[in-house]
């Protein structure tokens, strides 16, 4: 982890986050762009913490939103209604998340492929009409009156944090066992992984982000409502991390990035914003089924000139 | 007792939507391991057209063929154009394909007639006809049962007595041996395709006769459910759809019968789903099938 790369990456990192600051410092970015970079920092954050899940366990789950749902309640139940600091609200929101995420991934990692797809989707909806119909943070009109803290700086060394943390699991043996089992499960468990913890390993820690992208959320826009956290969120999520590239950090950042700064620049025409966004998703997937960065940061495509063009490393 | 028995009744109506809905998405995983995500959408294009034919003037049974043949097209079109080319694809790249299909009709939906529900003018008049004491049956609900079941048998006739019908069955099982027994898959899929888009079109105009509202958006829920109904009776079995969408619609009743239920209709599926697909993955009429390395 500590090597030259590593510091190049931060130092460079450190550079950009310094010269937007101090553009913001500078007024030279006004609010309108301050909401945009907060909003890609929370779409990152969420967008690498599926891919962990998605493009490198290799387990399709589409309720990402709900477990980001579970982190902006717990998290804003804890500065609102209990009056604790953002700090603790924030760990709270994140521990909150990967707890919902342990209780969820151990009976449905069981499954596989579409029906691992169809239970992620259903426990999302169902968190979500949990916080519908519990009074106690506000039911369909929501929690409001959540100060607003996130800023700039907390979302940038998060999302820091978030890829760093990643990365190294990704890079580690552990990071191997999940690449093992999205490649092929049934070998991967003969090797003598314990696929079923790893799998649960992999959904906690990706609901935990989640969660925390969920917090920051929570305490930026003043007020959450459970119908922003529905499954059109958690398929907004996955456009990100497939248009990116399933398996590739730098492409879902790429994909998260380029998204936002896209659906921002198309506000004005919120319907045809939604229509380009399902039409570059299934052109993605006809003409470069691996995204745009896909598999990029294993090299495979390197070796295998020109090899088969269908994206089979993904299938479950 | 009385009381029961009307919500037995209104369950089966509801039901039997679900059914139509659940038998497309069911043939089409039967036959391409497909979860068509842009089935519940083809049932709003479906309604869509039935709300225009009774503007226009048209009878219940007229709307009822024209959204079939419209929506059998349209279920053609999409099979054509956005999952033939992924044929030999990973079924996850096909299943967000489909996602993205589905976002696409509900979205060029909300930009062509704008996102606010439409009322639908009385494509019947309602009778209300008594059966025994508090218990009602009203007219609508007769019709939708009867259209269910006289396109279920239609259904059970095509793939059962058919040559188009057998071309099915032999792709579902074996694809590869259909194609070197001289089956044309791409015709049999997209007759599959047709078919499923065709009850779906029925279940839509049905719904807007019974619920009196169409938006865009309407197709996510009932599409969901559907499939829930299709996993219920076990993914790929006809029978099952069948089943699986009657038993869910008398659920849901059931729950919304409950005091302070009715918010929970919607969860109730989904508890349902998960529950199946944890304690029985292969739904109700599944039979087991051994992984092969």
């Amino acid at each position: 982890m500590l090597n030259k790369r590593f510091f190049l990456y931060a130092l460079l990192s450190l550079v950009v986050y310094g010269v937007i600051q101090g553009m913001i410092f500078g007024e030279v970015l006004d609010d309108t762009y301050v909401d945009t970079l907060v909003l890609i920092g929370i779409n990152i954050i969420l967008a690498v913490s599926l891919n962990l899940i998605n493009g490198f366990t290799g387990q399709f789950s589409i309720g990402h939103a709900g477990f980001m749902s579970v982190g902006a309640y717990v998290s804003a139940i804890f500065t609102v209604n209990l009056e604790m600091n953002f700090v603790l609200g924030l760990l709270a929101g994140c521990v909150a998340a990967a707890l919902a995420g342990l209780v969820i991934g151990l009976p449905t990692l069981r499954l596989k492929g579409d029906y691992l797809a169809i239970a992620t989707l259903g426990f999302g909806e169902i968190i979500r009409i949990v916080w519908l119909n519990t009074d106690y943070v506000g039911g369909a009109s929501g929690l409001n009156g959540i100060e607003k803290i996130t800023d700039w700086t907390w979302t940038f060394f998060l999302v820091f944090a978030t890829i760093v943390i990643i990365q190294n699991i990704v890079n580690s043996t552990h990071g191997r066992a999940l690449v093992a089992i999205r490649e092929n499960e049934i070998a991967a468990e003969a090797m003598g992984i314990n696929t079923t913890k790893y799998k649960v390993i992999a959904f906690v820690v990706g609901a935990f982000f989640a969660g925390l992208a969920g917090a920051l959320h929570a305490h930026y826009f003043y007020i959450i409502q459970p119908q922003s956290f529905g499954f059109i969120k958690s398929f907004e999520i996955l456009v990100f991390v497939v248009l990116g590239g399933l398996g590739s950090t730098g492409g879902v950042v790429l994909g998260a990035i380029l998204l936002t700064v896209i659906f921002t620049a198309l506000q004005e025409y919120p319907d045809l914003r939604m229509i380009i966004y399902s039409l570059i998703l299934i052109l993605t997937m006809i003409f470069r089924p691996r995204g745009l960065l896909g598999n990029w940061s294993v090299k495979k495509a390197l070796k295998k000139k020109g090899g088969d063009s269908h994206g089979n490393t993904t299938s479950a | 007792m009385d009381y029961l028995v009307q919500q037995l009744i209104n369950g089966i109506s509801i039901g039997s939507i679900y059914a139509l809905i659940a038998l497309g998405y069911t043939m089409v995983y039967g036959i391409i391991k497909l979860i068509n995500f842009a089935h519940g959408d083809v049932f709003m294009v479906g309604a869509f057209v039935g709300y225009y034919c009774t503007m226009a003037g048209m009878n219940i049974f007229l709307s009822l063929v024209l959204a079939m043949v419209v929506c059998a097209l349209l279920g053609t079109l999409i099979e054509r154009l956005a999952y033939r080319p992924l044929r030999n694809a990973s079924r996850i790249v096909i299943l967000i394909t489909a996602i993205g299909v589905s976002f696409l009709l509900e979205n060029l939906g909300i930009f062509t007639v704008g996102p606010q529900a439409k009322g639908v003018p009385d494509m019947i008049n309602k009778e209300s006809i008594h059966l025994f004491g508090d218990a009602y049956v009203d007219s609508l609900q007769l019709i939708v049962l009867g259209v269910t079941v006289l396109l279920m048998i239609l259904l059970q006739y095509v793939v059962h007595r058919t040559k188009i019908g057998k071309a099915m069955r032999a792709v579902s099982y074996d694809m590869e041996a259909a194609r070197l027994m001289g089956i044309n898959v791409n015709t049999t899929i997209t007759a599959t395709f047709a078919i499923g888009s065709a009850l779906a079109a029925a279940g839509g105009v049905i719904w807007a006769a019974m619920y009196a509202s169409v938006d865009p958006l309407m197709g996510i829920i009932p599409g969901l459910k559907a499939f829930i109904a299709a996993v219920l009776g076990g993914i790929g079995i006809i029978p099952g759809a069948m089943v699986g969408g009657l038993v869910l619609g008398i659920v849901e009743t059931g729950v919304m019968a409950v005091p302070g239920g009715s918010l929970w209709r919607d969860g109730a599926a989904f508890v349902i789903l998960i529950l199946i697909l944890i304690f029985k993955p292969t739904g109700l009429f599944g039979k087991n099938i051994r992984e092969k390395v």
